[in-house]
């Protein structure tokens, strides 16, 4: 395996269309809760340690060989809002184009294949990891990670927030985010013997709320 | 059940009272409903056992529904107190289950995290209507509690759940409630929450934004298959508190609240009005 490879996995710039949603901040930001670089690092943690929690596990249990469409009916049982399920479709869709290009190999290909429409994007990047000869907690860093990138980077945009300002609110959330990752890779290690139900389930019921609202707003600068 | 006599004073006696081990302070209790269809074609409890502060009345009927209410006896759960309640409603009965009262999480005596876990199994044809009153989390309490419904293909589930983070003016306690729904076999709704001191998060923008009240009602019915509930947002008109109905990746349809207070998340929840096949 190559460390190196999960720098490609998580570099905002891997062409797995990541950078057109905003995890719900573009909302966030349209209803006066995120004001500035706290209430930002605020909204991060909240949604760190729900959805992101719930997509590291995702994550790193694909990762660790569980079977992948096990993992996307998981995904939609933890997803109950269409908005957001369709979300991450779209972008597993999207990353599993990358991933197989990347690194190709018939796991890719076969959930490629039993899931046209693609599968939640956390699923197809755990499985990418492991095509990159990646581990579970590598796919689980690269997924938490991009749940407060995101939004990071979006309310740079949608604030004109400083730059460095919200960089130095991800360098604040590092501790959290090995946090998270110990947590759902433990979680993920649990499945073969407990079956997916040990894989977090935990929810923010306002990022599902606005999520559905946010879809159907007429003009907006993010997909989500 | 088990109720442990409560610790013995020690004032008059010359040795001091031993202190009776942690364990043998805590409630278990498991209280069980169940409903058959009789050949009439209303509903019979062959099982109505109460325990401890889950004591169970039978209401009356019209319509060849059973019916229960929770009574709830005593303030229960306490820090260490593990409650339980089964019900199970057989091949093509009907029971609707409500409560008479709110349920509140206090600390208790001794430190220690209360369980609260509620099992619910319909079978095929069967319909049952899970309609309890809010859980308020005390100051200082501690709940794990968790809900388990198991549907066969043919059941319906209505199902309500509200959340309060603390009473009038007070702190919230810590929650951690999850709801797993199978049906006929397959997940078709896993959420936990969680709420209060020492959950990372739980109190910003993206989990509640300041509200203290959280509600879900959620409706399986096959009949949504052929025809998914349609996506609706909803907003309370005096701005407090805010909702969706969506239609989970299954036959269900699931209201999800948010709101300062109970009240107004019990009104976003009627507001909701699911249509129900039946």
């Amino acid at each position: 395996m190559s460390r190196a490879a999960l720098l490609v996995l998580a570099d905002g710039r891997f062409p797995a269309g990541g950078h057109a949603h905003s995890g719900g901040a573009e909302a966030a930001v349209a209803a006066g809760r995120i004001t500035d670089a706290a209430t930002l690092e605020a909204f991060c943690r909240g949604r760190l340690h729900t959805a992101g929690l719930v997509a590291a596990g995702l994550a790193a249990a694909a990762a660790g060989g569980c079977d992948p469409l096990a993992l996307d009916d998981a995904a939609d049982a933890r997803t109950p809002v269409p908005a957001l399920r369709t979300v991450a479709r779209k972008l597993g869709r999207q990353m599993m184009r990358a991933a197989r290009a990347t690194w190709p190999s018939p796991e890719l290909d076969a959930l490629a294949a039993a899931r046209p429409k693609g599968a939640h994007q956390p699923v197809v990047l755990g499985l990418a990891a492991r095509s990159a000869g990646l581990a579970p907690e590598d796919a689980a860093y690269a997924v938490v990670y991009e749940t407060v990138s995101g939004p990071a980077t979006a309310v740079v945009r949608l604030l004109s927030l400083d730059p460095f300002d919200a960089t130095a609110v991800l360098a604040r959330l590092a501790s959290d985010l090995d946090g998270v990752v110990a947590e759902a890779v433990a979680a993920a290690e649990h499945v073969p013997r407990e079956g997916i139900g040990a894989l977090p389930a935990r929810s923010a019921p306002l990022l599902d709320i606005t999520a559905q609202q946010h879809a159907a707003w007429p003009v907006r600068l993010f997909a989500s | 059940m088990t109720l442990a006599p409560p610790p013995i004073a020690s004032a008059g006696t010359a040795a001091p009272a031993a202190v009776p081990p942690a364990a043998a302070r805590q409630l278990r209790a498991t209280a069980r409903i169940a409903a058959v269809a009789a050949p009439s074609g209303a509903s019979r409890l062959p099982v109505l056992d109460g325990a401890g502060p889950l004591a169970l009345r039978r209401l009356a009927s019209h319509d060849g529904a059973a019916r229960v209410c929770v009574v709830g006896a005593m303030s229960a759960p306490v820090g260490g107190d593990r409650l339980r309640i089964e019900a199970a409603a057989g091949p093509g009965s009907d029971l609707r289950v409500t409560a008479a009262a709110a349920t509140l999480a206090l600390p208790g005596h001794h430190p220690g995290t209360a369980r609260y876990d509620v099992a619910l199994d319909v079978a095929d044809g069967a319909r049952l209507d899970w309609l309890p009153e809010p859980l308020i989390t005390a100051a200082g309490s501690d709940l794990i509690q968790t809900t388990t419904v198991d549907l066969a293909a043919s059941a319906r589930l209505v199902l309500r759940e509200e959340q309060v983070l603390g009473r009038a003016g007070e702190d919230t306690g810590r929650l951690t409630a999850r709801l797993t729904v199978r049906r006929a076999g397959r997940v078709l709704l896993d959420q936990e929450t969680a709420y209060g001191p020492g959950v990372p998060g739980w109190d910003t923008a993206a989990v509640l934004a300041g509200h203290r009240a959280v509600g879900q009602l959620l409706v399986v019915d096959p009949a949504y298959e052929e025809e998914p509930v349609p996506v609706r947002v909803l907003a309370a008109p005096d701005g407090a508190g805010e909702a969706v109905v969506t239609p989970l990746a299954g036959p269900a349809a699931l209201v999800t609240a948010v709101a300062p207070d109970a009240l107004a998340v019990r009104r976003l929840l009627d507001a909701a009005a699911i249509p129900t096949g039946w």
